[in-house]
């Protein structure tokens, strides 16, 4: 009775089926599946480069044309993560470098990226088209005019945030004259200025091109030239948007931006100066995203722009919007989802705008698709986070910081539990959260009770003890990633639910009370987790057992304990 | 399952009695990590405050606050608030790698699939320096001569002034070369001898 599909229906069938989810799930439903479908993934997502080894990959599937990497643990972006730690790609390119030719696709982020490995990348692989460095460090502008050289195909080049060791901007004119497949060209991380004739000719000799974002170094009289060239754009990074106001250059500038018919995404904004700023209005109407991070404007020009408009999905914005301003925006932008505030004077103890509680709350109340935010503010109260979680139990995303380490709600001077708890309790849907102001245990009890959806939680000083982690990690079914730092968190929680970390990507802990005996204990009863220790200051087993460990991160991997450790990171291998 | 049984045997009731406390009052027993940079512990409600700010010179002085006596101006937090290093200030023209008087150098080695990044000025001379780079890339960099450089290894310590040049690490007196240096290049092999001689 049984039967079977020929191996090329199989794979026909299988060719529709994309997501990664979608591909894991088949893969287990027998062996012949098993194989069927190794051979015919094309695409891969590596959350974590040291949860298995390019030689596993590489054995399990022969023929992928597209690989995501990411290396360093998140808080390696506020600089928690020291110098050194890992996350090299080198090895991967090399491995590729030999399995796979056809690579197309490279995908990396917050890992550690060498002139050397861009140089193998671009020559090893002929039909190379997408290299995407997020947050990455390591390499120079060497490394870039390698690829400008030798990737005959490329269609996207995106630094987005990298740390780039730049001397110059001479890269750029390695793009040989018969290059005219770009798509998407992203250096605004850039500091150097580039060739504006050669970034001109560039733009003008590639049709396909929808994403340009320029760097700060760009000035504004030269924005018209390179519009024009690429009317067809969809995205937009500006450079520097400051000139003497001169009409001409201004009336260039609107009528650049009125020939742009496509676009729908605007940036940069480095300097901005109000006067040029009605330039972009002919736009206005079509833009779904706008990032005005680094736009330091004040909240009545920040409103007169982002009033015009009104299909706005997607605000980036500093403090400088204030609370006036988000009620404006709560008032135009209806189709508004995703929302980041940022602060414009993060070091400053005593804030220098009005931007409160308040402003959230509008936003939560005005705008019915908001499921995505960021926020940083000075003072909250449990009843605006109350509101907020009612008007908007589609939230998914939800990151508040509240810049001074342990704020109290500021009108009841009690602990944020409560308003915390309305967020996981109505928002069914919470996919992320951060947490921060006074925080006891109980807002732990209310996450592992509601959060059933959570699947990354980063907090900081907060709780009371291992309860609270107890909670958490007891609690929440869906929960990948834990980051946590400064908190009183130790051992008991972490041994007790030992087996939890197993499903999850990783762990990390600093500054809490963990103790190097605990760490210990872990990784000899957990084989198939890497528990790393982090400590400066000499080896842990030089101190007592009971002392705890300056940071902590544990994650499963199939690969075993990595051979790339730095002097100051141990595991059970390494001291033993 | 288990584990869940297991954990509330040892379960510290302590953290579950009623009290008669404000909420958040109570200092608890695990004391915080000792590696804080600053203490942010507060012995008692700060009954003055209207925001979340204010918070330091108006706390009563009972001598439970671990916090330093100094009201202002507060000791960052590394890392903290979370905000990446090229959003920190929205008026800093343009990254500068001499952040608060360090000065951070990238570090290659031929050969090496990895940068490193060192802090010139935690070395106090170049036999630190030298040996700081051996322990960082494994290798050995032989015995340095004026005339002939670096004998008895196939490697070299080089850098890059501040016009363009490349020279030989440890030519210059110290602190001419912590001024002048803007990167570091363990060099190999014959390219290496070559510079040797370059005086």
């Amino acid at each position: 009775m049984a039967y079977s599909f020929p191996e090329e229906v199989l794979e026909h069938v299988f060719s529709f089926i994309h997501t990664d989810k979608d591909r894991n799930a088949i893969s287990v439903v027998c062996k012949s599946w098993y194989e069927v479908e190794r051979w015919s993934r094309r695409r891969i997502f590596i959350g974590n480069c040291y949860a298995v080894s390019p030689g596993i990959v590489i054995r399990r599937f022969p023929e992928l044309r597209s690989v995501a990497l990411k290396g360093k643990p998140h808080f390696a972006d506020f600089n928690l993560v020291p110098e050194g730690w890992g996350g090299n790609v080198y090895p991967w390119i090399a491995a590729m470098a030999m399995a796979y030719p056809m690579l197309e696709e490279l995908r990396l982020k917050r890992m550690v990226v060498t002139d050397e490995s861009l140089e193998l990348i671009s020559r090893s692989f002929k039909n190379f088209k997408v290299l995407v460095l997020s947050s990455c460090e390591g390499f120079s502008t060497d490394g870039l005019a390698a690829i400008a050289a030798n990737c005959r195909n490329l269609r996207e080049l995106d630094l987005r945030e990298s740390e780039v060791d730049d001397f110059s901007g001479h890269w750029l004119t390695h793009f040989p004259d018969s290059c005219t497949s770009l798509v998407s060209l992203n250096i605004s991380c850039l500091a150097s200025e580039v060739s504006f004739s050669a970034l001109e000719r560039l733009v003008g000799r590639c049709p396909s091109l929808r994403t340009l974002r320029l760097n700060r170094a760009v000035p504004l009289d030269r924005l018209p030239n390179l519009l024009r060239r690429a009317p067809q754009l969809v995205e937009l990074g500006t450079g520097a948007y400051s000139a003497e106001h001169r009409p001409e250059v201004f009336s260039s500038l609107a009528g650049a931006f009125a020939n742009c018919k496509e676009l729908k995404s605007l940036s940069g904004f480095w300097d901005v100066v109000p006067d040029y700023l009605p330039a972009v209005y002919p736009a206005c109407s079509g833009i779904t995203s706008l990032n005005l991070s680094y736009a330091t404007i004040q909240s009545p020009d920040l409103i007169k722009l982002v009033t015009q408009c009104q299909n706005l999905q997607r605000l980036w914005v500093l403090d400088y919007i204030e609370d006036g301003g988000l009620d404006a925006l709560a008032a135009s932008c209806k189709d508004l989802q995703e929302l980041r505030v940022f602060p414009s004077e993060p070091y400053d103890m005593e804030g220098n705008v009005a931007l409160t509680e308040q402003g959230l709350v509008s936003v939560s109340e005005g705008c019915p698709k908001l499921h995505s935010v960021l926020y940083f503010c000075r003072q909250m109260t449990n009843a605006a986070l109350v509101s907020i979680a009612k008007n908007r139990p589609n939230m998914t995303r939800f990151r508040l910081c509240i810049i001074e380490p342990r704020t109290r709600d500021y009108q009841t001077l009690e602990p944020l539990d409560v308003g915390f708890g309305a967020i996981v309790e109505h928002c069914k849907e919470l996919q992320r959260l951060s947490l921060s102001g006074l925080l006891t245990d109980r807002v732990f009890e209310y996450i592992g009770t509601h959060a059933k959806k959570l699947e990354m939680l980063s907090v900081a000083f907060a709780g009371d003890g291992d309860l609270g982690l107890h909670h958490v990690l007891s609690g929440c079914e869906s929960l990948r990633k834990l980051e946590i730092r400064d908190c009183p968190f130790g051992d008991k929680a972490l041994l007790a639910n030992a087996a939890k970390l197993e499903t999850m990507r990783s762990l990390w802990m600093s500054s809490c009370s963990v103790s190097f005996g605990a760490c210990k204990l872990l990784g000899q009863k957990m084989p198939r987790l890497n528990v790393e220790v982090m400590d400066e200051g000499g080896r842990p087993d030089s101190r007592p057992e009971s002392c705890s460990v300056e940071k902590l991160y544990i994650y499963r991997s199939v690969a075993g304990p990595r051979s790339d450790m730095p002097r100051f990171v141990w595991t059970m291998k390494t001291l033993s | 399952m288990e584990n869940k049984v297991i954990y509330e045997k040892d379960l510290n009731l302590e953290a579950t009695e009623l009290r008669l406390g404000l909420p958040g009052t109570k200092k608890p027993e695990k004391q915080a990590p000792p590696s804080l940079k600053t203490s942010n512990k507060r012995a008692l409600p700060d009954m003055n405050e209207e925001s979340g700010s204010g918070n330091n010179s108006s706390v009563s002085d009972d001598g439970k606050s671990d916090r330093e006596t100094a009201p202002a101006p507060k000791a960052q937090v590394v890392g903290w608030p979370p905000v990446r290093s090229f959003r920190k200030s929205c008026f800093q023209p343009k990254k500068t790698e001499a952040e608060e008087g360090r000065v951070y150098l990238k570090v290659s080695m031929d050969g090496a699939p990895y940068l490193r990044k060192i802090d010139l000025k935690v070395y106090k001379g170049y036999p630190e320096l030298l040996k700081a780079l051996e322990e960082m890339f494994k290798f050995s960099v032989g015995q340095y001569s004026e005339r002939e450089g670096y004998n008895g290894s196939e490697y070299a310590p080089t850098y890059e002034d501040k016009d363009g040049d490349w020279m030989l690490v440890g030519d210059v007196p110290w602190d001419m070369f912590i001024s002048s240096c803007k990167r570091l290049r363990i060099m190999k092999g014959s390219e290496a001898r070559g510079l040797g001689c370059f005086l």
